[in-house]
């Protein structure tokens, strides 16, 4: 620090200064990764290619819904029937959630591990839970708030374009069915990102896992339709094959939030999971459960 | 701090250790009741590799449960209040531990935050302590562009930043060539007396520590070999090694008969150096009597050498060693 007073150009070095001010512990320190990780999840503080792709998936899901409001203003509206459902919003554009979540968790925790961070941070008043959680927080209230601004667009653009207030509460009590969904969806998501990106160093081996893992369900879901549909001779399924065909898309995480929305907010009678929507949320909270309790375990042996 | 320990000699006890013990699930014994107390200063933890320093680093920073005994670190059990005492102790690890696509003004005020300072607060010791350690504009560069000297700085820098009372350093000058050695050593040295930061300096070199410390605690395999004031412990510092392709026993009387302290190692004599002149005494001994001389070496006191006096040293009994 240069003081005017003195001589130009003549550099004081003032020496070290105690700390004197306030000290805001553990769950200050818990807080504030927190925050860092949301940042970090959109690339905010970090370089302009950092941001490129969590903000362009951002801009695409916006630009989705911006149409898709538009042409229900247009064309919807005039033969009455509705282009789209909030509730079922997230999962139309499950695949671009999986790709946020895919790059966002190894941003998050890969590079910690990689770069062999940890350390610092459990030399801190952070504890080996509070890492993780705040981590997983973080990537949770990231991937709400990527599903949260195409639903507003979606329920901003209808309140709109109707004229009473009683339609502009309809439209909100179905926006915040749409919240819903989008939280499940965050939380089922991100878990197992959080999980699979964890147990990879690489950024980019930790994106493909994750991806992969995802993906991987599809044809197990499909195999599993197929048995379902083996007798199949037109009209609706009924009896084993019926609830074969309704279990079955438990095994992949796109459809097991598909089946939950449908079971809460589809019109009675018309959910394609029938009557079994207690079993997948019950099998949702229990994958999250499960990928918490692996992250959690996985904190607990980093050693390094 | 609201309870301080004090020791026997009368000074405040910063690290207080009885009988640790710290046995691994693989049966492997990292440490043997150890029994340590040091006071504020510099203190020098020096061992071989695997004789326990890093655990006993992590036993004081509450990261790893004990087997058997008692610690106290700045008055609290790092057991039960581990987050506590990690608030007010700054630690170095050994092994490269940073991001290199952070810059390091924006790493370390992130570290800030995470021991507790608030944010304009972090961003502002940041600099500092990025100053201190003797990074200035290249602070906004990303760390993966870093020299191994600048990033042992950050290292450093980031375990300064939240003005600990006790800064934990684990080799702090690994991968650092001579220069970067002495910058280093004469960076801790001033953080240990003008910054009046007590500082642990974990080395396998003792010649290095011995250099900046107040006091050393050596440890092998576990127990406490030695743990004394720095002047108590070695008279000398550095030795001077020399051979001679014969009349060994000859020139090891002549300087002996010139008042030097003259040990015999293998083919080797050993000289303190005590001052300049010792050079110029054995030099002239040498070419009095005519000897070829085949090497002359300043050498600093490895563990090993300490390790092997301090074992065979009555000194050596670990019972409540004070330092």
């Amino acid at each position: 620090m240069s003081s005017p007073t003195t001589t130009a150009g003549v550099i004081h070095d003032i020496g070290y200064q105690r700390y004197t001010g306030p000290r805001l512990g553990r769950g200050y320190a818990t807080r504030s990764l927190f925050a860092h990780g949301v940042r970090t999840a959109f690339g905010l503080g970090r370089s302009a290619g950092a941001k490129f792709f969590p903000w362009g998936i951002f801009g695409l899901l916006v630009a989705i819904a911006a149409i898709l409001v538009t042409v229900q203003s247009q064309i919807g509206a005039a033969a009455g029937e509705r282009i789209f459902t909030y509730y079922s919003f997230p999962t139309q554009i499950n695949v671009l959630v999986l790709l946020f979540c895919a790059v966002a968790a190894p941003e998050l925790v890969s590079r910690d591990l990689r770069g062999g961070v940890l350390p610092l941070y459990f030399s801190r008043p952070l504890t080996r839970l509070d890492y993780p959680l705040a981590k997983l927080a973080a990537l949770i209230t990231a991937v709400f708030l990527l599903l949260l601004g195409p639903l507003l667009v979606l329920f901003l653009g209808s309140a709109f374009s109707v004229t009473d207030m009683a339609a502009v509460w309809d439209e909100f009590v179905l926006f915040t069915q749409g919240l819903i969904t989008a939280g499940i969806m965050a939380a089922l998501f991100s878990s197992i990102a959080m999980l699979v990106s964890s147990l990879a160093g690489r950024r980019a081996v930790a994106a493909a896992l994750t991806v992969g893992l995802f993906i991987l369900t599809t044809p197990v879901l499909g195999v599993l339709q197929s048995i379902a549909y083996s007798n199949y001779d037109g009209g609706e399924l009924t009896g084993n094959a019926q609830r074969v065909a309704q279990i079955s898309f438990l095994v992949s995480p796109f459809t097991i939030v598909e089946g939950i929305g449908s079971w809460l907010f589809a019109p009675d009678g018309q959910s394609f999971i029938g009557p079994f929507g207690p079993l997948y949320l019950g099998v949702t909270l229990a994958v999250i459960a499960l990928c918490l309790m692996l992250t959690l375990l996985r904190y607990r042996k980093v050693a390094r | 701090m609201t309870q301080t320990e004090t020791s026997p000699s009368g000074g405040p006890t910063l690290i207080a250790t009885e009988a640790l013990t710290k046995r691994y699930p693989n049966g492997v014994v990292a440490l043997a009741d150890l029994t340590l107390a040091v006071t504020p200063g510099i203190v020098g933890l020096v061992g071989a590799n695997g004789a326990g320093k890093s655990t006993l680093i992590k036993i004081l920073l509450g990261l790893l449960p004990t087997t058997a005994g008692r610690t106290r670190v700045l008055g609290l059990d790092p057991a039960s209040d581990g987050h506590k005492v990690r608030a007010r102790v700054g630690y170095m690890p050994e092994n490269d531990c940073l991001p290199p696509d952070l810059a390091a003004s924006e790493f370390v005020t992130h570290m800030a935050r995470m021991s507790g300072l608030p944010k304009t607060a972090a961003r502002e010791r940041a600099s500092e302590a990025l100053r201190h350690v003797g990074l200035y504009e290249e602070r906004y560069r990303q760390i993966g562009g870093y020299s191994t000297g600048m990033k042992q700085r950050v290292k450093l820098a980031q375990a300064l930043v939240h003005d600990p009372d006790l800064l934990l350093l684990d080799e702090p000058t690994n991968g650092l060539d001579p220069a970067g050695r002495d910058a280093m050593l004469t960076l801790i040295q001033r953080i240990g007396t003008e910054f009046g930061i007590s500082v642990v300096v974990c080395s396998h070199l003792l010649g290095e520590v011995e250099r900046i410390c107040d006091s050393l605690i050596a440890i092998d395999g576990g127990r406490l070999l030695r743990a004394d004031r720095i002047e108590n412990m070695t008279s000398s510092r550095d030795v001077l090694v020399f051979e001679v392709a014969e009349g060994t026993d000859e020139l090891e009387a002549r300087l002996a008969g010139l008042g030097l302290t003259v040990t015999k190692d293998g083919p080797s004599l050993q000289v303190p150096l005590a001052a300049a002149e010792t050079y110029d005494q054995i030099l002239g001994a040498v070419a009095e009597l005519d000897l070829p001389l085949h090497s002359l070496d300043q050498r600093r006191h490895r563990v090993a050498e300490l390790f092997a006096n301090g074992a065979s040293a009555p000194a050596s009994a670990p019972e409540g060693a004070h330092v």
